[in-house]
């Protein structure tokens, strides 16, 4: 099968610091990538990477199956500026289908109605006519990946799309990424600080760590892995898990 | 005095002719840049402005060519300062300005004392226009609203959210850059009827008022320009038959929509 992204022996340095070395991975069409690890230990780094705002210091991101890289359907963090912005619900999700235009920036038909099919697939039809800064935090985040989704082909990226968001927004959310995964055969990455609902929801685990251990894998291989054992603080007790644990005490002991 | 005595002056009309687009510019630009807390750069670009002009008027040259590409320069420099996070924008700006101001002080004091040529470039006058303001002034104007039209959505895209447009692609940098360049060239014709110490309220005032009650990205645009022009036409008047100082006029009719637009949107979410 066709890859749609295969990251090859990338490094990526910031700030003159090497982030992470000879990173490989592969992702096919479908797959639930969630990319996850400490603070400073590179996901964001590769985020840019990925998306082409950062170039590698090493390596290539090689896109597949037809994708172009401005196909990406990014769902950035909000930035300040978002909180009071004085947008339409509908001018933000339209704004997606920017990508396809090569200089002049007018929306045709076809546009329109992708902008409002997509905005159906994600539930927020009855908001098109409201104003972005009076919504919920949960819906704002809805309306940008309805947005993301406009501009997407195959591949959708999303960072840390529950970060302050309530527990029922959180839980909605996650179902919507879920559906677009199953249902769309949408190809996701996701940078996520929550591990739990990584493990439970994404097809494959990409761990980095600030001390430059890398894992890729399934998530049901994850979960029995070195790393995946220590970040998860489960109550596994196959063999892999036990050697994993006993390593890891043994290495802790002063 | 009877306002419509004003229209029997030349210099009134051709104030008109260089204030309404100007403001109708400076109003169009001034929603993405505040939107892009980018507001200080119109006041930073309005100072150099003033030290290109007081050295051109120092050494007997036409303001206009030596201003435009200096203040264009400019443009480019403080955009690349904003977006190098290494240095705070802010304080950047608040050097830049007060230095240029400084440098063209002194110069033209050095040549010529504080003459009225300076207090002009400060505080603005209708007078002090020329024809040949005139005509650049409707022709940049043009060329503003015309670009503006072209890219208005990726524009609002850029300002909406930056990274999202650098990852699809669009040329984040060609856009700040095109919005820069406009902003200096209104602020070089704006300043001299409104004066270097209030063109920056040409370009924040309407913006700021529109978006009190406007609820979409268009009603803000649109909202500012009508109010932008009606602002300058009040201040105008106002400065012509009551004998104010017009920038400060103007400014002050800006004022007075800020505040009652301020009052509606209280009143309305209440």
């Amino acid at each position: 099968m066709l890859s749609v992204l295969r990251c090859n022996n990338v490094t990526m340095s910031y700030d003159g610091n090497t982030v992470f070395k000879d990173l490989n991975f592969e992702i096919h069409r479908g797959d639930y990538l969630c990319i996850v690890g400490e603070n400073g230990s590179g996901k964001s780094t590769l985020m840019k990477g990925i998306l082409g705002l950062r170039s590698a210091s090493y390596g290539e991101f090689i896109f597949g199956d037809g994708l172009q890289q401005t196909e990406i359907g990014y769902l950035p963090q909000q930035t300040g500026i978002q909180k009071d912005f004085p947008a339409s619900v509908w001018e933000v999700v339209l704004s997606g289908r920017l990508n396809k235009k090569k200089f002049l920036g007018f929306y045709n038909k076809e546009d329109k109605k992708i902008a409002w099919e997509n905005m159906e697939k994600i539930g927020i039809p009855s908001l098109k006519k409201r104003c972005y800064r009076e919504l919920s935090g949960g819906q704002q985040q809805r309306v940008l990946l309805a947005r993301a989704l406009c501009s997407a082909e195959k591949l959708i990226l999303l960072d840390e799309p529950v970060v302050g968001l309530d527990p029922v927004a959180t839980a909605q959310m996650y179902t919507i990424i879920k559906n677009l995964n199953q249902n769309d055969n949408m190809t996701v990455i996701m940078v996520s600080h929550d591990i739990i609902s990584a493990v439970n929801y994404a097809s494959h685990i990409l761990h980095l760590s600030v001390s430059g251990e890398i894992f890729f894998g399934t998530t049901q291989e994850y979960q029995h892995s070195e790393l995946g054992s220590r970040f998860l603080y489960h109550n596994c007790h196959c063999d892999d898990c036990e050697k994993h644990k006993l390593k890891h005490i043994h290495q802790s002991k002063p | 005095m009877d306002i419509l005595s004003m229209f029997e002056h030349t210099f009134m009309i051709r104030a008109l002719i260089i204030g309404i687009p100007v403001s109708l510019c400076a109003s169009l630009l001034g929603v993405s840049l505040v939107l892009k807390r980018y507001s200080m750069i119109g006041d930073g670009l309005s100072h150099v402005g003033f030290g290109a002009l007081a050295i051109a008027s120092a050494f007997n040259l036409t303001p206009l060519p030596v201003a435009i590409p200096v203040v264009v320069i400019s443009a480019f420099l403080l955009l690349r300062i904003s977006e190098n996070s290494k240095i705070k924008g802010d304080s950047a700006i608040a050097l830049i300005s007060s230095s240029a101001l400084a440098i063209g002080v002194t110069v033209a004091t050095l040549r010529n004392g504080m003459n009225t040529d300076i207090s002009n470039y400060l505080f603005g006058s209708i007078v002090a226009t020329s024809d040949f303001d005139a005509i650049w002034s409707v022709c940049l104007s043009g060329i503003v609203i015309i670009l503006l039209r072209i890219f208005y959505n990726k524009i609002f895209a850029v300002t909406f959210d930056e990274n999202f447009s650098k990852a699809t692609g669009i040329k984040v940098n060609f856009y700040n850059t095109v919005i820069a360049i406009l902003t200096a060239l209104t602020v070089v014709l704006g300043m001299r009827i409104m004066g270097t110490l209030l063109i920056s309220s040409l370009i924040i005032f309407p913006a700021l008022s529109a978006m009190q009650v406007c609820k979409t990205f268009r009603q803000v645009i649109v909202t500012s320009a009508i109010l932008s022009v009606i602002c300058f036409f009040i201040g105008i008047s106002v400065s012509y038959t009551a004998g104010t100082p017009v920038g400060a006029s103007i400014v002050l009719a800006n004022l007075t929509a800020f505040v009652i637009f301020t009052v509606v949107k209280n009143i309305v979410s209440h």
